[in-house]
């Protein structure tokens, strides 16, 4: 296999993603709109409610809204990471996944492809986003918006794992509303992309900490440094670690003769 | 060669370190001032001054502060780069307020529980007059041409207009409930006088002492009860006016022209006074209940920093 080879697949991928994204207006309005509900509507609410302790990265007071942000970028990379996983079931259902699954290349690396396909739509989603933000009057510093462009490629990286290892469970479409109910809201209401940790330890220390170690929580710090123009180190690290550790699940669950699908009886 | 960039840039590093801006806050809980370096945002160091420090000035020539310490009921003076204690002045009782004239040789002190404003010869440390006011004057200020002294009388809820000539009042304006600060234009031509419990700015016109406009501010997720306005600055081309709006965290940004609120700057808690960089390229505030002063970048109109300076931050000044 020369690298051309894998270039050419991997570009296949992520061409078709892409493809997809754009054809299906309705998926990006969508996937757009719920941020921005989130932050019209539900950060207006809470404007007042924050304000009292300035906390790295930031350096003054802010508002409920520039809060959020970052952490409603984490919530479209999260329900994108858990829509190409439904994808990837769709696919599964539909045959196209075993045609891809053919293909003589490492299945890692289609795994991977995939992977980086959802990832670019995401990031996709998240400057525009951000650029609405911006006219809503939330500005980072210019650099910032550069430099979260890195962070986003992990984050997207390891949510996307982490919806790929659970297409590896999830036997059919329908029980995709289990995912919803038991994956996305937990991850998103259980971390600090909502409210700030010591927030959160002054009414449960418990959930403070679940917040801490949940690995969407990082992804968010992640961002919202990085957004400002600072590396978080440990948030850095727990994402890495949480994408690989994903990763390595999700490959391990889509190997026919060892995976999930075998202990399953095999997809429909 | 080598030799020559060298001493260009030494020359350089002393041209910077000696227009170190530096920024005064004095601290009315810690009896203390604070010295903050705005470029870096920083706490350089406090300082002990006095019982109770609220009003601050910088002499024209920027080589003395005068500091009012309320609960020694005196103005002292400081050099403004050593920070000894020069001397005191005779300011009367419970000095909380005070302005200096254009030339920097006369001090007018609001003193709150006599009603009145004391004249004082900053040279002989001398008293000159006492001039009987309305209930609790509070803001004071000098027209930068030098022509009035302006009283404010928070329970009369009146304006004074003092002839600087005669100390004696000539006119007087009556004004929104609880007038607390008041700021002239730089060309002398209107005074800006804000009225925290009606919560509201109002523009006066030199010449004929009447009310030109009233603005009021709507800060939203803020109840009007919170929006009590105190310090009011306006920028020397009379562009931009700012107003501190107290316990609603804000710093209003009004159009000196329009006389619209373009917008409000989310700062620390309950806002007070306020202070241009000499450039006036930023802006400083003093927030007395979250202990910290933000800084204000006036060209992008967004609040860059806030420092944790002490206890009950009350007036500010800035130093070239």
């Amino acid at each position: 296999m020369s690298l051309m080879h894998y270039w050419r697949a991997m570009w296949g991928i992520i061409g078709r993603e892409l493809w997809r994204f754009i054809t299906q207006r309705e998926r990006f309005i969508s996937a757009l709109v719920r941020p921005l509900v989130w932050l019209f509507v539900f950060a207006a609410g809470f404007r007042a409610a924050l304000g009292l302790a300035i906390t790295p990265p930031y350096e003054t007071y802010i508002l409920y809204e520039v809060y959020i942000t970052p952490g409603l970028i984490g919530m479209i990379q999260l329900f994108n990471g858990m829509q190409s996983s439904l994808s990837m079931v769709y696919d599964r259902e539909m045959g196209s996944m075993r045609i891809l699954m053919v293909c003589p290349l490492p299945r890692w690396f289609l795994l991977l492809s995939k992977l980086l396909a959802g990832t670019g739509v995401s990031i996709l989603q998240v400057y525009v986003f951000l650029i609405i933000a911006w006219f809503y009057d939330i500005r980072a510093p210019l650099e910032g918006y550069a430099l979260i462009l890195p962070a986003l490629v992990l984050s997207g990286l390891m949510l996307g794992a982490l919806g790929l290892l659970l297409s590896t469970f999830i036997k059919q479409l329908e029980n995709f509303a289990g995912v919803m109910n038991f994956v996305i809201f937990p991850l998103f209401f259980m971390s600090t992309a909502l409210y700030p940790l010591w927030k959160m330890k002054e009414s449960s220390v418990l959930l403070s900490k679940l917040a801490e170690y949940n690995p969407f929580s990082q992804a968010v710090e992640m961002i919202r440094f990085a957004l400002y123009g600072q590396f978080d180190q440990h948030a850095f690290f727990y994402t890495l670690g949480a994408f690989i550790l994903f990763m390595a699940a999700a490959i391990l669950g889509y190997n026919p003769s060892k995976g999930m699908m075998v202990k399953k009886g095999g997809p429909n | 060669m080598q030799y020559h960039s060298l001493k260009w840039l030494l020359a350089l590093s002393l041209i910077s370190t000696a227009h170190a801006e530096n920024v005064f806050v004095t601290l009315e809980k810690d009896n203390a001032l604070a010295i903050v370096d705005p470029i870096e945002g920083k706490l350089l160091k406090t300082v002990l001054v006095g019982q109770r420090p609220r009003g601050i000035a910088l002499s024209p020539d920027n080589k003395h502060l005068y500091i009012a310490t309320s609960d020694d009921n005196t103005i002292k003076v400081f050099d403004a780069n050593s920070f000894k204690e020069l001397g005191k002045l005779p300011s009367g009782k419970d000095p909380e307020t005070f302005a200096l004239n254009p030339a920097g040789d006369k001090m007018y002190v609001s003193n709150e529980d006599d009603s009145l404003v004391t004249v004082i010869d900053i040279k002989n440390k001398k008293v000159l007059k006492q001039i009987k006011v309305g209930v609790e004057p509070e803001g004071i200020t000098v027209s930068p041409d030098n022509q009035w002294l302006i009283s404010v009388s928070e329970t009369t809820n009146m304006v004074h207009w003092i002839d600087t000539k005669t100390n004696t009042i000539v006119a007087n304006t009556l004004v929104d409930s609880r007038p607390r600060a008041a700021s002239f234009t730089a060309d002398s031509q209107q005074l800006w006088v804000t009225s925290e419990m009606a919560g509201t700015l109002l523009i006066i016109d030199s010449q004929s002492k009447q009310i030109i406009k009233t603005i009021n501010f709507d800060v939203p997720g803020i109840t009007n009860d919170k929006i009590q306005p105190v310090g009011v600055i306006i920028d020397k081309d009379r562009n931009k006016g700012y107003v501190a709006l107290g316990p609603a965290n804000r710093v209003a940004v009004i159009n000196a022209k329009t006389y619209e609120v373009e917008k409000v700057l989310l700062v620390g808690q309950r806002v007070w006074n306020l202070a241009f960089s000499p450039d006036q390229k930023r802006l400083y505030t003093t927030n007395g209940t979250s202990n910290d002063i933000s800084l204000i970048d006036l060209e992008s109109q967004t609040v860059t920093k806030s420092v944790g300076v002490g206890n009950y931050p009350w007036g500010v000044v800035a130093k070239p």
